[in-house]
Order: C-alpha cells, then sequence, then structure tokens
C-alpha cells in the first residue's frame, strides 16, 4: 500500500492541511479560516485535503491517458468543482435554516416577518450565483472560505434593501455564521462524487441545448467544446478509475501538528513542530536554494534563516505588534469596508503611496479617516498602508541577518499582489538586484507542507 | 541573593545564612551605629566599604528580589504615578517604590536609609539618574562618584588606572573617611583583598566546571544564585571564602559522580542542549522561565550576566599589594564596562571551551547597558562559530513585560532547530 503523510499548520487566522506522497509530492491541500473552534477547522481542512488528493492520485493514475486525452482532464476538474459546490451547497442549506433560527429568536413580531422574507430572497439569489461561479468559473480553485463567499454575496444584497434595514440584515448574519462555519460534516466520497457527476452531465447537457440553440450567454473554451456531446463516452472510460479512487483506502501513515494552535492538537509530543522550522522547510522544499524565508502570517511574522538542508539557522519572530501582520489588512479591509481580497487590487490602482505615520494598528483607522478627510484617495491610502506593513517586516529581516539569495516569501500574506509588489521592490533596493524572490503559488501552505515531510522522515528515519 | 531554596546542598544553606545576617545587620544599624553605603553590583568595591566597617546595599539586588517575591509590579506603579515613564529601567522603578512604600527587604526587615551614595560608574548610564533620583529621595546624604573609564580601546592603559586611583583617593576615600569616622587603613584593604583573590579563583574554578559533559551546574539560573555573595557585600570576606570552597567541593562531587544541575525540580536526567546565555533573566517569572529550559534538557554552561560583578575569565585577579590599583582594574573590567567586540571575545571563548551547542540573547526591555549591540553580538558569533542562535524577550522587574507563551513559542522552535541540527550533524 502506498503511503501519505498529512501536515496540519494551525494559524491563528487559517488553518491548512497538507497531503504529501513518499517522494514528498503535494497530493492534497485543503485550508479553512480558523474561527472559535481549532479543532473543528483542522478537522474540515483535514478532509478537504484527503478529497483533493483522491482528485490528485486519480489524475496521477490517468497521466498518460491525460496526455493522449485532455479532456480527460478538464473532465475530472470540472467534477471537482461540482464535488467542491455540493460541499458548499450542503453549508448554504445549513445556513438557511440558522439564518430562519436567528430571525424567529432576534425580532419582534412586525419585523421578522419583512426580514425572513427578504433574507429568503437574498438565499434564492445568492445560491444559484454561486452555483454556477463554481461550476462554470471554477470558484473552487481560488481558496476562498465559505464565510467570504457568502458574506460578499450577502452585502452586495443587502445594499439593495431599505437602508433601514441593513443593520438588522447584517445581525442576522453575524449571529448565523460561526456556527455553521463551525460545523463538521464528512461527506461520502463516493456518493458526493456520483452525484457531482450527475451535475455535471447536467451542465453538459446544458452546453449541448445552448449550442444547438446558438445561445450566446454561455461562454465556450476550447475545452469545453472538446467535451461537448462527448461526456458521456469520457465518463464511461473514466467510470472504473472513479470508483477505484473513491474505494481506495488512502492511508496517512504518519502526520504532523504545526502552527500556533499545535498545542491544542491530539497528536503526540513528536508529532508536533514548530512553526518556524515547517515553513522554512516546506519553503527550502519548493525553492532548495532559498537561504532566507519571510513568512507574513495571520498574526506574527518571521524571518527565518535556513541553511543549504533547509535547517534553520537563526529566526526573528514579530508576535507583539499587529502592524506587522496579516491581521493588520483585515483590520484595514474593515475600515474601508470592503473584503480582504478586494485590498491587494484597489492598491494596485494608487498613483502614489500615502506615507502611514501610525505605528499602530488601532490608530491606523483614525489616521485613514483623516486622509480621506483632507481628500486622499483610498487606492493611494491604501498603498501606503500595504507598503507600511512591508517596511516593518523589512527591518524585522534586518534584525534577522539580513537577506541572503535566495529569498522566499511564504504565509497567507503572500496573496496579496500589492504586497508583493512592495516587497520585491523593497528586498532588490536594500538587498540589490541580484536577489532570487521565490513567491509559489501554496505559499500559504509552506507550514503545512514542512509539517508532512518532517512526519514522513521521522517514520523513515 | 534570594530565600527561594532551588537545593538542600550544604552551601544554599550557608548562601542563605549569609544574606540573612547582612539582612539582620542591616536592620541593626541604629544600635550599632554601622554607616551604611549604598552602591552597585558592577565594579562593586565592597572591600573599600568593609575596610571603612561600612555596610553595603545594592539598590539593584533590592529590585531583583522584590521582582523575584512579586512586589515589583506595585512598586513600579508607584514610581510611575511619581512621574517616571513607562521607559525607565524597572531596576530603577521597582527601587525608588519601595523606598516610598517603606524600605522593607526581602528578610521583611527595613532596609536602612544610606549614608553614603558610592556611584561608580560602569557603563550604565542609568547608575547616574538612578543616583541623582535617590539624592532627591535623601538631600542629606553625600554623593561620592566613580567614574569608570569604558574599555574603548580594548584594554585597561596605566592612564586609565592612575585615572580612577586619582579618584578613589581624592574623591572617594576622603568621603568614606568622613561618613564613617573611621581613617583610611590599608593593611586593613590588603588583609580584606588577600580573601577576595581567593574567592575569585574559587568562582572562576566553579564556573569553569561546566567543560564536564554532563554539566554540574546551570551557569545561569543557578548561576545567579553563586555569585550571590560575591555581588551582594561578601567580597573579601571569610564568609565567602568558606562558602566557595564548599561550593566547589560540593560541585566536584558531582562532577565525580557525572551528576548533572540540580534544578527546582532535582536533578536534570538528560542534558540534551549545552547553552550560552547573554543578558539577565527575568526575576518576576525566574522559576517558569528557568523551567522552560530544563524541561526540554537544556543547561547554560555560560553566561555573561553572572560576570557583570567581575569578570575572571582572562586571569584577572586582584593584586593584594597593590590595593587601589586593583579596585580600579576589577571596575574597568566588569562585562559591561567591556566593548562589544570583547564581548564577543569574551563569549566566543565560552562557547568554544564549554561545547554549547547554542547562544541566546535574553534582551531586556528596560536595560540599555546588556540589550546595545545584543544582536551584533549575536550576528558575530553566528557568522564566527556557525552556530544557532536565538533571541527572546522579557525585562528585568516589570511582570507585565513577560509574555510566557511567546516566550515558550520561540524556545521551542529554538530548541527544535538545535535538535534537527544536532540530528543532521550526527548523520
Amino acid at each position: 500500500m502506498k503511503k501519505y503523510y498529512l501536515g496540519i499548520d494551525l494559524g491563528s487566522t487559517t488553518s491548512k492541511a497538507i497531503i504529501i506522497d513518499e517522494e514528498d509530492k503535494i497530493i492534497g491541500r485543503g485550508i479553512t479560516n480558523t474561527r472559535a473552534n481549532y479543532m473543528v477547522a483542522t478537522e474540515i481542512a483535514r478532509f478537504e485535503a484527503i478529497y483533493n488528493a483522491r482528485f490528485s492520485i486519480l489524475k496521477m493514475k490517468l497521466e498518460n491517458e491525460i496526455k493522449s486525452n485532455p479532456t480527460y482532464e478538464k473532465y475530472i476538474s470540472d467534477v471537482e468543482s461540482a464535488f467542491q459546490y455540493l460541499q458548499f451547497k450542503h453549508k448554504l442549506e445549513k445556513l438557511r435554516i440558522k439564518f430562519m433560527d436567528t430571525i424567529a429568536t432576534t425580532f419582534s413580531d412586525d419585523k421578522r416577518e419583512v426580514i425572513k422574507k427578504i433574507v429568503e430572497g437574498i438565499v434564492n439569489t445568492i445560491g444559484p450565483e454561486i452555483r454556477d461561479a463554481y461550476l462554470f468559473s471554477n470558484l473552487g480553485s481560488k481558496n476562498q472560505f465559505f464565510r467570504d463567499i457568502v458574506s460578499e454575496r450577502y452585502n452586495a444584497e443587502i445594499k439593495k434593501s431599505e437602508s433601514d434595514l441593513f443593520d438588522p440584515l447584517m445581525l442576522v448574519y453575524d449571529k448565523s455564521i460561526t456556527s455553521v462555519e463551525n460545523e463538521l460534516t464528512e461527506f461520502d466520497f463516493k456518493e458526493l462524487i456520483f452525484q457531482s457527476i450527475e451535475l455535471m452531465n447536467e451542465k453538459y447537457a446544458k452546453l449541448d441545448e445552448a449550442l444547438a440553440a446558438n445561445d450566446s450567454s454561455i461562454k465556450f473554451d476550447t475545452e469545453i467544446n472538446l467535451l461537448q456531446g462527448n461526456y458521456k463516452k469520457i465518463y464511461n472510460s473514466l467510470k472504473d478509475h472513479l470508483e477505484f479512487v473513491a474505494n481506495m483506502d488512502l492511508h496517512i501513515t504518519n502526520m504532523v501538528g504545526t502552527g500556533y494552535g499545535r498545542a491544542l492538537l491530539p497528536f503526540p509530543e513528536k508529532s508536533i513542530k514548530s512553526e518556524i522550522l515547517c515553513h522554512a522547510f516546506g519553503a527550502h522544499a519548493i525553492f532548495p536554494n532559498t537561504r532566507t524565508v519571510l513568512d507574513i502570517g495571520g498574526q506574527d511574522t518571521k524571518a527565518i534563516q535556513v541553511d543549504s538542508h533547509g535547517l534553520v539557522t537563526s529566526f526573528h519572530m514579530n508576535d507583539r505588534c499587529a502592524a506587522g501582520c496579516g491581521r493588520y489588512l483585515g483590520y484595514i479591509a474593515d475600515e474601508f469596508s470592503i473584503s480582504l481580497n478586494e485590498l491587494g487590487p484597489l492598491a494596485m490602482e494608487a498613483k502614489k503611496e500615502v506615507n502611514i505615520c501610525s505605528t499602530c494598528t488601532v490608530f491606523a483607522g483614525a489616521e485613514i479617516r483623516e486622509l480621506l478627510n483632507v481628500g486622499e484617495k483610498r487606492s493611494d491610502i491604501l498603498a501606503g498602508l500595504h507598503r507600511s506593513i512591508v517596511m516593518r517586516a523589512m527591518s524585522l529581516l534586518a534584525r534577522s541577518g539580513g537577506v541572503k539569495n535566495e529569498f522566499t516569501f511564504t504565509g497567507g500574506v503572500a496573496r496579496n499582489q500589492a504586497v508583493l509588489k512592495y516587497v520585491s521592490e523593497l528586498v532588490y533596493k536594500n538587498y540589490g538586484n541580484d536577489i532570487t524572490i521565490n513567491i509559489g503559488t501554496d505559499s500559504i501552505f509552506m507550514g503545512a507542507l514542512g509539517g508532512a515531510m518532517f512526519a514522513r522522515r521521522s517514520m523513515t528515519n | 541573593m534570594s530565600k527561594e531554596v532551588v537545593s538542600k546542598e550544604k552551601s544554599m544553606i550557608i548562601q542563605k545564612e549569609m544574606i540573612a545576617s547582612l539582612s539582620k545587620e542591616l536592620s541593626n544599624v541604629k544600635k550599632t551605629g554601622k554607616k551604611v553605603v549604598y552602591t552597585f553590583v558592577p565594579g562593586n568595591i565592597s572591600e573599600l566599604i568593609r575596610a571603612f566597617d561600612m555596610l553595603p546595599v545594592y539598590p539593584e539586588i533590592n529590585a531583583l528580589q522584590s521582582g523575584m517575591r512579586k512586589k515589583s509590579e506595585k512598586f513600579i506603579r508607584d514610581a510611575e504615578k511619581m512621574g517616571h515613564s513607562e521607559d525607565v529601567c524597572t531596576y530603577v522603578k521597582c527601587d525608588v517604590g519601595m523606598m516610598i512604600n517603606g524600605n522593607v527587604g526581602s528578610g521583611g526587615d527595613v532596609v536602612p536609609p544610606p549614608d553614603l551614595l558610592l556611584l561608580s560608574y560602569t557603563g550604565c548610564f542609568t547608575f547616574m539618574k538612578w543616583f541623582e533620583t535617590l539624592k532627591r529621595l535623601y538631600p542629606e546624604v553625600p554623593v561620592a562618584m566613580l567614574h569608570t573609564p569604558y574599555q574603548a580601546g580594548h584594554k585597561i592603559t596605566p592612564e586609565m588606572t592612575d585615572y580612577m586611583v586619582k579618584q578613589l583617593k581624592t574623591e572617594v576615600i576622603p568621603k568614606m573617611e568622613k561618613v564613617s569616622g573611621n581613617k583610611y587603613d590599608e593593611n586593613k584593604l590588603k588583609e580584606i583583598l588577600r580573601k577576595t583573590s581567593i574567592t575569585e579563583d574559587l568562582i572562576m574554578k566553579i564556573f569553569d566546571t561546566t567543560k564536564n559533559i554532563p554539566s554540574p551546574i546551570d551557569a545561569y539560573f543557578a548561576g545567579v544564585y553563586y555569585i550571590g555573595p560575591i555581588n551582594n557585600g561578601f567580597r573579601g570576606t571569610q564568609e565567602a571564602v568558606d562558602y566557595y570552597q564548599m561550593l566547589y567541593k560540593e560541585i566536584l562531587e558531582r562532577v565525580e559522580k557525572g551528576l548533572g544541575p540540580i534544578t527546582p525540580e532535582g536533578v536534570m536526567e538528560e542534558e540534551k542542549f549545552r547553552l550560552v546565555i547573554e543578558g539577565p533573566p527575568n526575576w518576576t517569572h525566574f522559576r517558569e522561565f528557568w523551567k522552560l529550559f530544563y524541561d526540554l534538557g537544556a543547561v547554560i554552561v555560560a553566561s555573561s550576566y553572572t560576570k557583570v560583578g567581575g569578570v575572571y575569565d582572562n586571569g584577572f585577579r586582584v593584586d593584594p599589594e597593590k590595593p587601589l590599583e586593583s579596585l580600579a582594574n576589577y571596575c574597568m573590567n566588569c562585562y559591561t564596562n567591556l566593548n562589544l567586540e570583547q564581548r564577543v571575545e569574551l563569549l566566543s571563548d565560552c562557547i568554544t571551551k564549554y561545547h554549547a551547542d547554542g547562544f541566546m540573547v535574553n534582551s531586556i526591555k528596560s536595560c540599555n547597558s546588556f540589550s546595545a549591540g545584543q544582536l551584533m553580538i549575536m550576528r558575530q558569533l553566528e557568522e564566527k562559530l556557525e552556530i544557532p542562535v536565538g533571541f527572546i524577550e522579557s525585562d528585568l522587574v516589570d511582570p507585565r513585560y513577560f509574555s510566557y507563551s511567546n516566550i515558550k513559542n520561540r524556545l521551542e522552535s529554538f530548541f527544535q532547530m538545535l535538535e534537527q541540527r544536532k540530528l543532521y550533524s550526527d548523520k
């Protein structure tokens, strides 16, 4: 039996799970936001990684067939999207019930019915919207969390309602989301995958119809063109393989936990590793020439120096001040009433960077309002804020011994384009243009990857 | 140094009795008529104080004892109410707070007010401000200033020694004569210094026992108790000679038996990591702080902090035949009076000599004389010796700056880093 290894990174803001095979190859990724309950977050991330691993194993198994027949890959990805949607749908259904509960217990008789009607309307509107985003725009691959996916659209919808209902509608959402988010559901992979296939078949059938009717509202890319009219045949040839991965025993031989909540994991002591070591090890595995790692996480920033084997030689942490961490951006997003995902793109539109003087997260809020009052543009202020968080990270880097070629940037904040821009700019400025800067697509998973790699090594040692 | 008992070793009992007896003696000065000199640990020329039959009081030690007894937070807050800012050295604030709260010392006895403020200025600028504050609290008390030239040029020159001897002759000794009513007796000072010299040898031998594997002692957490007598007024006394002889004998017995250091929870069974530490410890959570190390099998084989009251590693010993020159050189040779390059050399020698696996800095929020240059020291040692280094932050006696979980998190990472490197180098 093949052996697999699991790494769990229980961060202050997000929980990540990575599954690797015997060659350290990542085959499964899972991520969720860590809210009140660490244990549930771990399990959600772990289940997600295991589901994802089954899909990866399927693709690896069919590697040769996929080469000669690219439609297979598209088909499998589509099934995975549908699979993710079905999980989402299950949660949304729970949220609808919770919304109704909250409304019933929160509001007086006269308001209750009005709010109930609006909320039902919102759920009925956003449900299909999100469904299409999963099935046609690959929303599932964007690592967005249930809370963010729903809140973005829920907020947009309530803005359309009468203004005096804004607060009660927000209240319904705030009171309901956490408990649903923290509810753990383990799905039967096999059952769900065949439901996903049915869903895909519907989608493709629709495509066929749309094509026949010359409906231009649905976009066709080349792969879908290939699939069109062909999906039943593909399904027949993949059926046994799908069956196989659904039934296979995905045996996790060993696991290692890391991150801030690691002490809470029900793992033996030797299976709990410091996040410093895990982040460095993970980053070094992806970029083997890395000598300096900067990790900006939710509630701390780490500057780590590693040797040629990925072993940490020294590190420096900021765990005192929020103004250098991801949470700062979260706070700023709240101040601007936008979602975290919108921050970076808006900052990238800046024409200049407004100088931010406040060294404190909390006071930055007051400074932002001042700057808006004197007419500075939102995007320019945001650019300044992004620059200031990176400046803090630079000072930590300097304290840790500076940047040695190569430099790898990891952590949740590495997904923010504006942060990336300033990190690159300032690293080049301070340490020369010869520095190689690495930012991987899996940067948020480095800690979990390092954990999984340690899990494999402790079994083979 | 502390009323906490870390072991039932005979030396520990003697040490406790010594400290208690000094505290008793101090509380009796009204009856005995003995004069009291407030002074500092670095450059603490208690031999001279003793030669005039006076008794020393160390505000720093009072502060650290208040910290250990969990009294410092109130004292610090009281000093802040008086106007001392958040950034002022917490030893100063704790000390001022203790004085305005009746000046009750560790044994529960009232610490008598000073008859002389002996300001030995060795590398810490705060010392001057500290005694300016004391001067306001005790306006009638004379101040004797002893300025110790910094070893900026890497060595002690004859001119520097002359400069200090001159201050001793023209400033310190005349004031001591006046306050004590006794004439300066050089033969008496020489006699005292003879005992100092023996003590200094013993101390060096004791801290050298960490060459053994396992190390029989912890040179930081237990080390601060070992330096208690010499830092607390017992330099040059027969009690100190007896204590250090006893201690050395006990440690040699541990070496003989191959025993590790004694911790508050018994003998450390397995020595996993050997460290050199730079910087003072945190006193408010001393036990918890220590436990974070011994629980993970870490023993400190050398520390710069145990050298604040005198550095003997490079062969310096007092010469009883040159009493004032010896006192001068002793002051200039204190750890905090060494320049940064000398500190790096000293620490580097310790790391090599005592086979340390890693180097760690405990950076103290309110201590400028230690904290300045610590990052540079760390970087240089890392580069020179290619050893793992770590950096944690806490404070001397302000419990508000001790974050257990932050320190624990960093230490865990640090020790796992050492473990990983050990595993790798074993392969």
